[in-house]
C-alpha cells in the first residue's frame, strides 16, 4: 500500500468529461487554410487547428487533453488549479509596457537640410549653398538640447539628421559639447549617447576623429551593389558608392568594427535584386540588414517613386531576401534581418524593443521627437516629411515652447489616444496586435485618419504578411526556429 | 560517503548532558576556551599520546572531551595510554576526517556523535525540522510528524558557534518555514552572528503566500540570503502530484512573487526525473516567461535516498536518455538570459552544450566515483555520483573521457 496518490488524484477535473474552465483574454487569426495563430494579451502564441480552437472557445475541452494543459500553463484559460494566472499575466503585460513610462528617448536634430546628394526618393534634402536658409541655428540647437534633457527618460540618444549632417559639422560639434556639459550639471545625469546619420561622402578624418573621441555612432545609407546604389543616390561625380564604402572603412578604423550601421531604401530597381543587395551587406561585413520599403512622403511621392510598386510586390522582395538570409545562416554565416529580429523579440520574449513604428500607442513623440532645422518640433521624422508636403498636422510646436506645451499638444494627445491598438477597431480582434503597433502619420497621409482603414492599410498588409511568414517559417523548420530564437533574444 | 553521525564509546564521563563542542587539535588551548571544546587526537597522532601529554592534560583544566579517533588497534593502545582522563571518547576510524574548527554534538549517555559543522566543507547545512506540508515523491528526507522544535534550538546554538569567516551555510528540512515567526528570528540571528556568511534556505515557498510573513523576512535585510524553491512543472496538476499536495503549485508561485516583491533572492530548483521530464522544457519556458526575475534556476539530478528508493521504478530516468531534453531546457533558460545551473549530473552524461552551466555540486560528504571513472581524464571536473546512486542505480551509459 503506497502513501502516494496517482496524478489523477490531483486533477480536480473529472476525467473523460468536459472541463470546467474560464477563458482568459486571447485573440485568434488564421495563419493558413488549417491553422490559427492564438495570442494571449502578453503576446504568447500557440497554433491551433480550427476544431480544437472551436472546442476551446465553446468550453468543450477535456482536462485530460495535452492541449488543455498547454493552454492552461500558457494562460489562455484558467480553472480552479491556477488562480495565479491573472497575476502572472498582469506582470507580463506590465513588463512589456514598462518602457512607456520612460517617455521620449530618441531626439533627432536636423542640423541642415542641405545635402550633396539628390536622391529622387529623398523627402527633405536640398541642393543649396544657402546656409542661412537651411541650417539650424546655434540658439535653436541649444534650446533643443535643453528640451532633450527635460525628458524623464534616464537614457537619451541624440541623433543628428539632415540633409547631410556633416555639412553642418560646426553645429554638430557644438551640440555634442554643449549637451555633455549640460548633462553633467543635471542633478541626475542621463545616459547620453549620440549617433549621426550621414552618407559619409563629405566626412573628413578630423570629423571622424571627433566622433571617435565622443563615441558617436554612425548610421549611413547603402542601397546595394555599386550600380544600384549610384543610380538610386546621384551626386556630382556619380561616386556615391565609392565614397560611402571608403567612408565606412575610415569610420570603422577609428570607431571600431561595429560602429557603423547602414540603412537601405528599396526602389523599383531594387526589387529584382534582393540577393545582390544582401550580398553587398555581407561583403561590407555588416551583421545584418534592415529591409524597408519607401514611405509615401516628400519627393518619393512627387516623383512617383512611391507608387512604383505596391505592398504586395515589396513583400515578394522581402520574402526573397529573408529566405536568402536564412540560407546564408544555414551555410554558417551569422547574419540577420533587423525588422524580423524586432518582431521576433516581441513574439518570443517578454521584452519589447520599443521600435518606433511597432509601438502601441504609437511611438510618435513618445519614442522619438525631431527638432527641425528651422526650430520647429515634430512628433517624428515622417511628421516633418509630411510637413514638407504642406501638412503640419504633427507639428508639436517650436523649440521656444516649453516641454509641457510641446507634449500636451492636442493633435499629439489625440494621436496617442487613438492609436492604442488594443482598443483600435479591427486591431482589437487581431491575434497579431500584441506584436504590432500603430503608425498614425502613415495612416493620416493615406486615409486622413490617424487610425486608418485597416482592410485597405498597407501598414497592416505588410506587417500581417511578415508576422505570418515568420511563424510559418519557424513552425516548419527547427533550424529556423533556433535561428529566430537567437535573433529574438539578441535584438 | 562520510559518516556524519553514529555510535562512539564514552569513558569517564563527567556529565550525562549531550552538548555541542568545537573541535581542536591544540592541546595547549587557553583554559578559558576548554569548557566547550573537545581535543581531537587522531590517526598517527594517537602514537604521540605520551605519558607526559596525558599527565599535562590531567593537571590542566579539562577539555569538554578528548576525542581519540583511529583504527581499532591504535585506538585500543591510545585508550590505555589515556586511561583515567575524564570525558574520553573513542571514535571509529570513519571520523578520521574531523579537523580543527569542526563542531560536533557529543552524547555521553547514548554514546553517539553528530558532526554538525565541518570547517573545510563548502556544504554545511543545518536541518531545522523534519516536518513538512508536502510529501514529494523523491524526498530525500522523508517527513515526520513529531514535534522537533529542539532542532531549531540546536540551530540557534550552532549559529553562535560557527566561525564568522564561514563562506556559506544552508538551512534545510523538512519545511523550515513551518516554524513560523521562529524561522524569521533564526534568519535574523544568522544575520547578527554571521553577517558575512551566505545563507541558502531550502523551502517549498508556500508559507510566503502570506504577504505579511514575507514582509517580515524582507525586513530582516539579510545581505546574503537566498531561498531555494522547487517548481516541478508548468502544469499545476503535475506539480501538485510530484509534491503530493493539492493547491501547492499556486501557493508556491504566489510565494515566489511575494518574495521577489520584497527584494529577496530566489532560486528555482527543478529535480529532473521521469515524472517531471515530460514537461521539463515547457516548465523552463514557463519560468522564463513568468518568473524571469528569479535569480537562478537549478536543474538537478536525482539523489537515490529516502522516498526515491521506494519510488525508483517510476522516478528513474537515465540521464543518457534525456540528455537532449536537458540541453533544450538549458537552451531555453539561457536564451532568456537567466542564470542557470545543472546540478547532480555526471559530466559524460550531459551534452557538450550544457558544460558551461554544469556544476560539481554533490556535497563532498556524499560524493563518489565508480571504478571505471579512475582512468577518466576529466574526473576532476566531474561532480561524480551520490553514494546512493552508486549503491542503487546509475546510468548504463557512462563513458569515461579518454582525451
Amino acid at each position: 500500500m503506497s502513501r502516494f496518490e496517482p496524478i489523477s488524484f490531483f486533477d480536480q477535473q473529472a476525467s473523460g468529461k468536459v472541463a470546467q474552465y474560464s477563458l482568459l483574454p486571447f485573440s485568434f487569426t488564421s495563419l493558413d487554410a488549417i491553422r490559427y495563430v492564438v495570442t494571449n494579451i502578453a503576446g504568447e502564441y500557440m497554433l491551433l487547428e480550427r476544431e480544437p480552437l472551436h472546442r476551446l472557445v465553446s468550453g468543450k475541452l477535456r482536462a485530460d487533453e495535452p492541449l488543455y494543459v498547454d493552454l492552461r500553463a500558457r494562460h489562455f484559460l484558467t480553472d480552479e488549479h491556477s488562480k495565479m494566472a491573472p497575476d502572472l499575466l498582469a506582470i507580463k503585460v506590465r513588463t512589456r509596457n514598462e518602457h512607456l513610462a520612460n517617455w521620449t528617448g530618441l531626439h533627432m536634430f536636423v542640423l541642415t537640410q542641405r545635402c550633396d546628394h539628390s536622391c529622387p526618393y529623398c523627402q527633405v534634402s536640398r541642393q543649396s549653398e544657402d546656409k542661412l536658409a537651411f541650417d539650424m541655428s546655434r540658439e535653436h540647437a541649444e534650446k533643443a538640447v535643453a528640451l532633450t534633457l527635460r525628458s524623464p527618460n534616464p537614457a537619451v540618444k541624440i541623433e543628428f539628421q539632415g540633409g547631410e549632417s556633416f555639412l553642418n559639422f560646426e553645429l554638430l560639434k557644438h551640440v555634442v559639447l554643449f549637451a555633455k556639459d549640460a548633462n553633467k550639471h543635471l542633478a541626475d545625469p542621463k545616459d547620453l549617447k549620440f549617433i549621426v546619420a550621414t552618407n559619409l561622402s563629405v566626412a573628413t578624418d578630423d570629423m571622424l576623429d571627433f566622433c571617435a573621441q565622443h563615441e558617436i555612432g554612425m548610421s549611413t545609407s547603402l542601397d546595394g551593389p555599386r550600380d544600384l546604389h549610384n543610380a538610386n543616390r546621384p551626386r556630382p561625380g556619380g561616386d556615391s558608392y565609392e565614397r560611402t564604402i571608403a567612408g565606412i572603412a575610415r569610420a570603422r578604423q577609428r570607431l571600431g568594427r561595429r560602429s557603423v550601421s547602414a540603412l537601405m531604401t528599396t526602389t523599383e530597381a531594387s526589387l529584382s535584386r534582393a540577393r545582390e543587395i544582401v550580398d553587398e551587406y555581407v561583403l561590407q561585413e555588416f551583421g545584418g540588414i534592415f529591409l524597408r520599403p519607401l514611405s509615401p512622403y516628400g519627393f518619393a511621392l512627387k516623383t512617383r517613386f512611391f507608387r512604383a510598386y505596391n505592398a504586395e510586390r515589396w513583400l515578394q522582395f522581402y520574402d526573397e531576401a529573408l529566405d536568402y538570409i536564412i540560407e546564408l545562416n544555414r551555410q554558417g554565416l551569422d547574419f540577420r534581418e533587423y525588422y524580423a529580429s524586432t518582431v521576433l523579440t516581441k513574439m518570443l520574449t517578454c521584452r519589447d524593443p520599443g521600435y518606433v513604428d511597432l509601438r502601441s500607442p504609437a511611438g510618435i513623440g513618445m519614442a522619438g521627437v525631431i527638432y527641425n532645422y528651422n526650430g520647429t518640433v515634430y512628433a517624428s521624422d515622417e511628421s516633418r516629411m509630411l510637413a514638407e508636403m504642406k501638412d503640419d498636422t504633427f507639428l508639436l510646436g517650436t523649440v521656444d515652447d516649453s516641454f509641457e506645451t510641446l507634449y500636451t499638444n492636442e493633435t499629439f494627445l489625440q494621436a496617442i489616444d487613438e492609436t492604442f491598438s488594443y482598443s483600435a477597431p479591427m486591431c482589437t480582434d487581431c491575434a497579431f496586435e500584441p506584436w504590432c503597433g500603430a503608425d498614425p502619420v502613415f495612416h493620416w497621409r493615406q486615409h486622413q485618419d490617424m487610425v486608418g482603414r485597416k482592410p485597405e492599410s498597407e501598414f497592416c498588409q505588410r506587417n500581417m504578411h511578415i508576422f505570418r511568414g515568420l511563424i510559418a517559417r519557424m513552425e516548419q523548420d527547427p533550424f529556423v526556429r533556433r535561428l529566430f530564437t537567437r535573433w529574438a533574444h539578441t535584438c | 560517503m562520510l559518516k556524519l553521525r553514529g555510535k562512539i564509546q564514552a569513558r569517564n564521563t563527567s556529565t550525562k548532558q549531550s552538548r555541542m563542542v568545537h573541535v581542536t587539535s591544540n592541546a595547549l588551548l587557553p583554559s578559558a576556551l576548554r569548557h566547550n571544546t573537545a581535543l581531537l587526537i587522531k590517526g598517527d597522532q594517537l602514537a604521540e599520546l605520551t605519558e607526559e601529554l596525558v599527565s599535562t592534560l590531567r593537571e590542566a583544566k579539562p577539555f569538554a572531551g578528548v576525542l581519540l579517533c583511529g583504527a581499532e588497534a591504535a585506538l585500543a593502545a591510545a585508550e590505555q595510554a589515556a586511561a583515567g582522563l575524564p570525558d574520553l571518547y573513542l571514535l571509529p576510524e570513519a571520523y578520521v576526517y574531523l579537523e580543527m574548527g569542526d563542531i560536533v554534538r557529543l552524547n555521553p549517555e547514548g554514546e553517539n556523535i553528530s558532526v554538525l559543522f565541518r570547517k573545510n566543507s563548502p556544504n554545511n547545512s543545518l536541518l531545522l525540522t523534519e516536518r513538512c506540508n508536502q510529501l514529494c515523491l523523491m524526498c530525500s528526507q522523508p517527513p515526520k510528524r513529531a514535534d522537533d522544535s529542539w532542532l531549531l534550538d540546536d540551530a540557534y546554538e550552532l549559529i553562535r558557534m560557527i566561525p564568522p569567516g564561514t563562506a556559506n551555510i544552508g538551512f534545510t528540512g523538512g519545511e523550515p518555514t513551518l516554524h513560523g515567526d521562529r524561522f524569521i528570528e533564526l534568519i535574523s540571528s544568522a544575520k547578527l552572528n554571521l553577517p558575512g556568511t551566505a545563507l541558502d534556505v531550502l523551502t517549498n515557498g508556500r508559507s510566503f503566500k502570506s504577504e505579511s510573513f514575507t514582509a517580515k523576512l524582507g525586513n530582516v535585510r539579510h545581505p546574503h540570503l537566498q531561498l531555494g524553491i522547487p517548481l516541478y512543472s508548468d502544469d499545476p496538476v503535475r506539480h501538485d502530484y510530484v509534491v503530493q499536495s493539492r493547491g501547492a503549485f499556486d501557493e508556491t508561485i504566489h510565494g515566489i512573487l511575494n518574495l521577489k516583491r520584497h527584494g529577496l533572492r530566489v532560486e528555482i530548483r527543478v529535480v529532473v526525473h521521469k515524472q517531471t521530464l515530460p514537461r521539463l522544457v515547457q516548465t523552463c519556458e514557463f519560468i522564463a516567461r513568468n518568473l524571469l526575475f528569479v535569480d537562478h534556476v537549478a536543474l538537478m539530478g536525482l539523489e537515490i535516498t529516502g522516498f526515491t528508493r521506494a519510488n525508483l521504478d517510476f522516478l528513474w530516468a537515465d540521464p543518457h536518455d534525456y540528455r537532449d531534453t536537458l540541453s533544450e531546457a538549458v537552451d531555453v533558460l539561457r536564451s532568456y538570459g537567466m542564470h542557470c545551473s545543472v546540478y547532480n549530473h555526471q559530466l559524460c552524461l550531459v551534452n557538450q552544450d550544457v558544460e558551461d552551466v554544469y556544476r560539481k555540486s554533490i556535497s563532498d560528504w556524499k560524493n563518489e566515483y565508480l571504478p571505471q571513472c579512475t582512468g577518466c581524464v576529466r574526473k576532476s571536473e566531474c561532480g561524480g555520483f551520490f553514494s546512493t546512486q552508486i549503491m542503487y542505480r546509475h546510468s548504463e551509459y557512462l563513458q569515461p573521457f579518454t582525451t
